[in-house]
């Protein structure tokens, strides 16, 4: 097992520190791991995707599950798969979708593992109908503090702390989740412009497709603040295909551009910038655009194409921000929303999207009603406030916060967020008293 | 832990009762900053520092401190690691001295290096540790634009500074991907009290400094100079020949 000192940011790449990183091939090379453990224990980490400091261990032990990547079975007729945690939803992606096959959750990115899915619960655009991404998790094994591995199964409290857990329960070395069948591998995807954000509350609000969200232009001021593209998704029939394109169907052919540099000067994506891709957004959607097709990676994770792209941000990095508020509470987002435009705040990548009933897991984010996401870079002055302010609205809302995509939240704010909290608090003191499995997370907002 | 934003959640700061470090940590307690350790000589004005803070909010404890002893470092230091993360770490204390005086007594220069210079590597040199041992945390040091070009009117303190400044920035390469951060910040000349209307734009004050310190925590910036375009007047000054540098007028 490749044992080395590095120094690890989440993908927002703000607050770097540094930890003993093991690169375990087995199941048992990933305990001797756990067991080893220094004092300033251990936490697991796949992709590195989550925006913040979930997955990094200062001064202590992190377990990069990635190289546990064995898909080990696929039921093709019941539609099920058994694979390691570390396996990239790419690469199951790539093996099932051949087969009829897809995920039942898919987030904006195929670049995340199975146990970092798990470890923060995904949610896709099509929450509503679908829910997160443990609620199609049948089984998974989870690695604890002693070395020893255990099963575990929906319904019991240890899944239910495990799934949105952040790593904090133990090492997923497992899982078996159930499939979603299509016939193709195409999208009919529609569009629609809102002009405001009302128009794209009660746009969302109408329902209907399988995935739906809004882009928000968050520069647009005025009476337009707040406007959005509509997206909405189907998985396409075969039988709606014309007869050449049958053949080739089920075929996974993502398209890719060269990456990002390893060096962007800071402010590249300033407010000018993200001004103009706004309103080429808006302007480039057409009023309202029904039945086109798309491939499933453009549909669902067009980022994608271009690796390295959180390097865009410059040295500075990003921080994201996702928020969760009930129905009735579109206040909230009016409010967040103003703000940001009146600020001229540059941001990326702004998401309005419906959350459908939550999961059982204890710290999992989606709640039922609306989530808002967006992306500013970290630089910006004034954010850390601003941001705070975004939280006490949230929680006075009885909303709340990502926890996996946090990179600077108050410790007191979780409590009045999550409340289950106290609960994972007391599965984790009676499961691991000693506090093995830990992460700057963890320690920012004593978890 | 320090967040997104390079706002730290523990401080300790060497030299407790320093115009700047207070005023920094002031700073730092309204963002993230929960618990403060202040570090110096046991006074009336440390214990007085620490009850400034506390009404703020903060846990405020003070450490009996001694950069003249270098000898106690490790241990008083080691104590205050073990009790939790610190998160950051600045490194506040120095004294002038009198150019004068210290020219003809000798000894009163050495305090002045031993203080500004020797106390410094061997505390600089101890939090580097730990802070590399937990893996994270921001190292901020001191220095002085006094210290960029010794100046004939404070060359005793500015060569301190000088020699500090070198070590700070060395200590910052060593540490250069170890998760831990040095950040050395050259003050110009700092007034309590605010610059009067007519007096060189390149004087500063306390609050001013600590503006920047928190600044450049959130930009993980490696030098930072108070005010800002002090960087370019050293930058010239260091161009211009030793006769006639001789004999500019002295702040
Ligand atoms: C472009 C982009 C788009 C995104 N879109 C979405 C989205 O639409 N919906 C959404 O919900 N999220 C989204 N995310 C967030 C991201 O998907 C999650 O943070 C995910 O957890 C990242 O997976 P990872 O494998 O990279 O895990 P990491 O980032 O490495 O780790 C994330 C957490 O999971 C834990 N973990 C990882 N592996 C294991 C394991 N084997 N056992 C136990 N714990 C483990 C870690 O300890 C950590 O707490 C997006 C992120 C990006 C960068």
């Amino acid at each position: 097992m490749s044992v080395d000192t590095v120094s690890m940011t989440g993908w927002g790449r703000t607050a770097p520190t540094t930890a003993l990183r093991f690169r375990p091939r087995t199941y048992e090379e990933a305990a001797v791991a756990v067991t080893g453990r220094g004092p300033r224990g251990v936490v697991a980490r796949g992709l590195g995707r989550a925006h913040g400091d979930a997955a990094q261990n200062a001064g202590g032990s992190v377990v990069d599950m990635t190289g546990l990547d064995r898909v080990h079975a696929v039921d093709a007729v019941g539609g099920v798969v058994a694979c390691d945690a570390g396996v990239s939803l790419h690469r199951l992606i790539e093996a099932l979708l051949p087969l009829g096959w897809f995920l039942p959750v898919t987030p904006a990115t195929r670049y995340v593992t199975v146990g970092g899915a798990i470890g923060s619960d995904l949610h896709g655009t099509g929450h509503r109908t679908a829910g997160s991404f443990t609620r199609h998790v049948r089984s998974l094994e989870l690695l604890t503090a002693d070395g020893s591995v255990r099963r575990v199964v929906p319904g019991t409290d240890l899944f239910d702390a495990t799934a949105g857990g952040l790593g904090l329960t133990g090492v997923i070395l497992s899982a078996t989740l159930s499939l979603l069948p299509v016939t193709t591998s195409l999208m009919s995807v529609d569009t629609e412009r809102a002009a405001d954000l009302d128009a794209a509350l009660a746009g969302l609000a109408a329902g209907g497709a399988a995935y739906e969200s809004a882009r928000i232009d968050l520069m647009a001021r005025g009476r337009a603040t707040g406007r959005a593209v509509l997206i909405r998704g189907e998985h396409v029939p075969v039988d709606a295909l014309p007869a050449r394109a049958r053949r080739t169907a089920l075929a996974f052919r993502p398209g890719k551009l060269p990456p990002v540099p390893a060096y962007v000067p800071e402010g590249l994506l300033g407010r000018a910038p993200a001004a103009l891709l706004g309103e080429l957004r808006f302007r480039g959607a057409r009023a309202a655009r029904a039945g086109r097709l798309q491939r499933i990676s453009a549909f669902f994770h067009p980022l994608d194409a271009l690796p390295g792209w959180n390097r865009l941000h410059g040295p500075g990095g990003f921080v994201q921000y996702q928020c969760a508020v009930g129905d009735g509470q579109e206040e909230v987002l009016h409010r967040i929303v103003q703000r940001l435009a009146r600020r001229r705040c540059p941001a990326f990548h702004a998401v309005l999207q419906r959350l459908g009933a939550g999961g059982p897991g204890w710290l999992s984010f989606p709640v039922p009603g609306w989530s808002l996401s967006f992306g500013l870079p970290a630089g910006l002055p004034g954010l850390g406030r601003l941001l705070d302010l975004f939280d006490d609205e949230t929680a006075a809302a009885g909303g709340r916060v990502c926890l996996a995509k946090d990179a600077r939240m108050r410790p007191s704010a979780p409590a009045a967020m999550y409340p289950r909290l106290p609960d994972f608090r007391a599965l984790r003191g009676e499961l691991d008293p000693e506090g093995a499995f830990r992460s700057d997370l963890s320690r920012r907002l004593a978890l | 832990m320090k967040n997104a934003f390079g706002a730290p959640q523990s401080l300790l700061v060497l030299g407790g009762t320093s115009e700047i470090g207070l005023a920094t940590a002031r700073r730092l307690i309204a963002r993230r900053t929960r618990v403060v350790r202040l570090a110096g000589r046991p006074s009336p004005a440390l214990e007085r520092a620490a009850a400034g803070l506390r009404e703020l909010g903060a846990e405020v404890h003070t450490v009996a401190f001694d950069a003249l002893d270098p000898g106690s470092h490790e241990e008083v230091l080691g104590k205050v690691f073990a009790e939790g993360d610190t998160d950051m770490v600045l490194l506040a204390f120095g004294v002038h001295g009198d150019q004068i005086r210290d020219e003809e007594e000798p000894l009163g220069a050495v305090e002045v290096a031993q203080t500004n210079y020797t106390g410094a590597v061997c505390a600089g040199l101890v939090c580097a540790g730990a802070l590399q041992a937990q893996g994270h945390g921001s190292l901020v040091v001191l220095s002085s634009a006094a210290g960029a070009r010794a100046r004939r009117a404070d060359f005793i303190y500015g060569s301190s500074k000088a020699g500090l400044d070198a070590f700070a920035q060395g200590l910052g390469d060593a540490l250069h991907g170890t998760g831990v951060h040095v950040m050395v910040v050259r003050p110009g000349a700092v007034r309590t009290r605010p610059a009067r209307r007519g007096e060189s734009p390149l004087v500063t004050t306390p609050g001013a400094v600590a503006d920047a310190i928190v600044t450049g925590l959130r930009r993980r910036s490696e030098t930072v100079w108070v005010p800002g375009p002090l960087r370019a007047v050293a930058a010239a000054l260091r161009l211009v020949p030793r006769p006639l540098y001789r004999r500019l007028p002295v702040r």
